[in-house]
């Protein structure tokens, strides 16, 4: 007799522990194949506030972690997804990704997280200075993460893109409230399930799903969100601005069309993005 | 304990922990999975020295056999530079992100057999297994993991230009750190996309050759890295070769001297990271008990054998005799003995000819007229073993005050003014490092820029992070190990 095999219940990511929507509102998804998949949780503005709280309260450990530390975790993720790739791949190709794409794009993210790893205890000494100042004064810039930072992460590619966002923001000590892709949303189920084996403390990584319609409001205006790191089009660009500039929030947007698979998705410069600096002043003398 | 009741002056009996009963030995067990034999580590595999010759190391804490080393004459020399030069090519034209993984496996295998290299380091070299358990091995394996990350982001190092490796670089590095020594000259070599043939010093070349395993676990390109073991005359091989673009040099003033004249009339680059006679400079209004912890911590770790030990301690006079006798106090609850023993402060002197130039250099600090102290305490019948000293009455002329001891002997200075510890401080021909301790924030800063060494440590002393440069002014050396600086002196700029 064939044995029928269990089916998962999506759940999302938030706090370090997997939950469904507070409204227990679901919307169905199903494969390339037309068959149905899963009911996936269909998040609230309400259920986004819940993750910032998260976010929040896992913010100043992570941010109080040494850079090394930081980057030996987010080295083991990828050391996690690496093993598990196959799972990641599956899904990906389950939901109308060729399987060389998504092989490949799998192996970039893999590289990228390794590559944001790297810049954990770099990026210091590249963004912050010493200044040269005329008087007396020891005087130098540093770097701190800014807090919880809010990622609308693109449809496509659904895990890539998502990631490729995601590191480069806890890389540097923020905590992250992101929404997966709307099409796709079910490899990110997955992230949260590696997230949750692997190092990083629960909550520095909150993972929602559900209609961008609804929540790119409240990313907008959530004032404890102290940056948007958003795939957004011509739309919720101006909706994330005006939000924005209530609460004076960073904005970053991804640049329309890029190349999530080049070395130009990657870098320095999201990083810089995500840093507040600080100076600081001390006489000399005595 | 002494009574709070006690009158300001009165000798008190002191209660010294450990006076009254015996600590229990708290040995370390794990196995350190030595081989009876190692050969040299050339293209990938272990192979047999063309010498035919083998050298015993030994364990200083007993003076037993541990292992035989291989003895690499210039023909071995000579074939571990073939194999670099032959893997150069295909290491260097890897992307910075395949190099990168080498260096980050690297750094995990190293971490995974953490405390089976602690336990062979603290066999090899004497130090004791606390330092080789919580510092050198976590320290090089943190070494691998940071430049692992550079690999992939060369390009930031030198804004507006492009850098590119060097070569084959020939490496020589002393005994008192022999795997953290290696993980600091490999690791910003092997991201940069060089070649390495790597000397370990003769004394201590077991963990080179157990980290050979390593790299054949995490397979690394064969010739990439090359082991050569020996003594003087292998080094010297190594440092001449003319296959070597580069040359770093970890050791005494010297030999660095020796090095320099060997190469001069070639272009070959240079790393120099020689001796010191560092500076600790305690001020009156420095935290005292954490300040005697620091000029503990700063000459006594592994046994004084450290180039930038805080081995001059310049104190100002209002609080010298509070300093020194709290340091008396202190002194004399260190733990010397065997160094795989947990409760170990003071391991074995590495070598017996190390041992002979630290009680040379002690006698002439006696015959000079500077004042001894030293603990009681029973030393281990067999092994190299020399109790923590410390010397007071110490003038500037003194040898005590001028030579580099790398061992556990302490000169005790002091100073009325600022200028004065500066000027003082500054006596040397050395330039490695200082240490400041002082509450105020203002004098620290200004004591950091008359100082003329590459480090300063401001009430702390003794710290090291791969991201941190590290290095010498004057006679203590130059270019720089950690950090982006150091990265840099292992490339081309163009």
């Amino acid at each position: 007799m064939k044995r029928l095999p269990i089916t998962k219940t999506p759940k999302v990511y938030i706090g370090g522990a997997f939950v469904r929507s507070e409204s227990a509102r679901t919307f169905k998804v199903s494969g390339a194949d037309g068959a149905f998949f899963g009911n996936i949780p269909q998040c609230t503005r309400k259920d986004l506030r819940n993750a910032v709280e998260a976010a929040a309260k896992a913010g100043p450990g992570w941010a109080k972690r040494s850079p090394y530390n930081r980057a030996q975790i987010l080295y083991r993720l990828a050391e996690m997804l690496e093993a598990r790739s196959g799972e990641l791949v599956g899904s990906l190709v389950r939901f109308g990704a060729r399987e060389a794409d998504a092989a490949r794009g799998m192996s970039v993210a893999v590289d990228r997280l390794i590559h944001y790893a790297g810049w954990a205890d770099k990026y210091e000494q590249l963004i912050g200075s010493v200044n040269p100042v005329a008087s007396p004064h020891f005087n130098f810039t540093v770097t701190e993460p800014m807090g919880v930072v809010g990622i609308i992460a693109p449809d496509s590619p659904p895990l890539l893109g998502l990631l490729s966002m995601i590191a480069p923001v806890i890389a540097c000590g923020n905590t992250v409230v992101a929404l997966a892709s709307e099409k796709v949303p079910y490899p990110s189920i997955l992230l949260g399930e590696m997230l949750a084996t692997s190092d990083l403390p629960g909550g520095v990584v909150n993972l929602l799903t559900g209609f961008r319609r609804e929540l790119v409001p409240t990313f907008a205006t959530h004032a404890h969100l102290r940056a948007v790191y958003a795939a957004a089009d011509a739309g919720e660009r101006r909706a994330l601005r005006m939000g924005a500039a209530e609460s004076v929030k960073r904005v970053r947007f991804v640049d329309t069309a890029p190349d999530w698979f080049g070395e130009s998705a990657q870098g320095l410069g999201a990083i810089r993005d995500f840093v507040e600096l600080k100076t600081i002043w001390h006489p000399i003398g005595s | 304990m002494p009574s709070a009741r006690t009158k300001p002056g009165a000798t008190r009996a002191r209660l010294i922990f450990g006076d009254l009963w015996e600590f229990d030995p708290a040995p370390e067990t794990a196995d350190p999975k030595l081989r009876p034999r190692y050969d040299l580590f050339i293209g990938g595999r272990f192979v047999r020295p063309r010498s035919g010759r083998h050298f015993d190391s030994i364990n200083p804490a007993n003076e037993r056999k541990l292992a035989e080393i291989a003895l690499a004459g210039p023909a071995d020399v000579d074939a571990a530079y073939r194999a670099a030069t032959g893997a150069f090519r295909s290491w260097s034209a890897l992307p910075g992100r395949e190099r990168g993984k080498y260096l980050f496996r690297i750094a995990r295998l190293l971490q995974d057999r953490a405390r089976e290299f602690a336990v062979a380091e603290t066999l090899d070299g004497g130090k004791p297994i606390k330092e080789s358990r919580d510092f050198d091995v976590p320290m090089a394996a943190a070494h691998f993991f940071y430049h692992a990350g550079w690999a992939d982001k060369l390009e930031y190092v030198a804004p507006g230009r492009s850098v590119a490796p060097l070569g084959v670089v020939g490496q020589v590095i002393p005994w008192n750190f022999p795997l953290l020594m290696l993980a600091w000259k490999l690791a910003p070599a092997l991201a940069m996309g060089n070649c390495v043939v790597l000397k370990p010093a003769e004394t201590t070349s077991i963990t080179a050759l157990k980290l050979a395993e390593i790299l054949q676990d995490a397979g690394l390109p064969p010739g990439v890295v090359n082991f050569v073991t020996g003594a003087g005359e292998t080094g010297a091989a190594v440092m001449g070769h003319p296959a070597a673009a580069k040359v770093a040099f970890t050791g005494s003033t010297e030999v660095g001297k020796a090095i320099m004249r060997q190469l001069a009339g070639t272009d070959r680059r240079m790393t120099m990271e020689l001796g010191g006679k560092a500076a600790n400079i305690v001020f009156d209004d420095a935290p005292i008990d954490q300040a005697v912890e620091g000029i503990v911590n700063g000459i006594y770790f592994n046994q004084g054998h450290v180039c930038c030990a805080g081995s001059r301690l310049l104190v100002h006079e209002p609080v010298a005799e509070q300093v020194v006798s709290k340091l008396k106090n202190r002194i004399r609850v260190l733990r010397v003995g065997d160094p795989l023993d947990k409760n170990t402060d003071l391991g074995a002197i590495n070598s017996r000819a190390q041992l002979a130039t630290i009680r040379r250099l002690v006698a002439a600090g006696v015959r000079e007229g500077a004042t001894l102290f030293q603990p009681p305490c029973q030393l281990p019948e067999k092994g190299f073993y020399f109790p923590p000293t410390l010397f007071t009455h110490v003038t500037q002329s003194h040898r005590i005050a001028q030579e580099e001891i790398f061992g556990p002997v302490l000169s005790v200075l002091t100073f009325r003014t600022v200028d004065e510890a500066i000027e003082k401080a500054n006596n040397t021909p050395y330039g490695l490092s200082a240490g400041v301790w002082t509450e105020k924030g203002s004098r620290i800063l200004r004591m950091s820029a008359e100082l003329k060494a590459g480090v300063v440590w401001a009430n702390t002393f003794n710290k090291f992070d791969p991201s941190s440069p590290f290095g010498g002014y004057k006679e203590s050396g130059f270019g720089r190990e950690g950090g982006r600086h150091g990265l840099l002196d292992y490339a081309r700029i163009s």
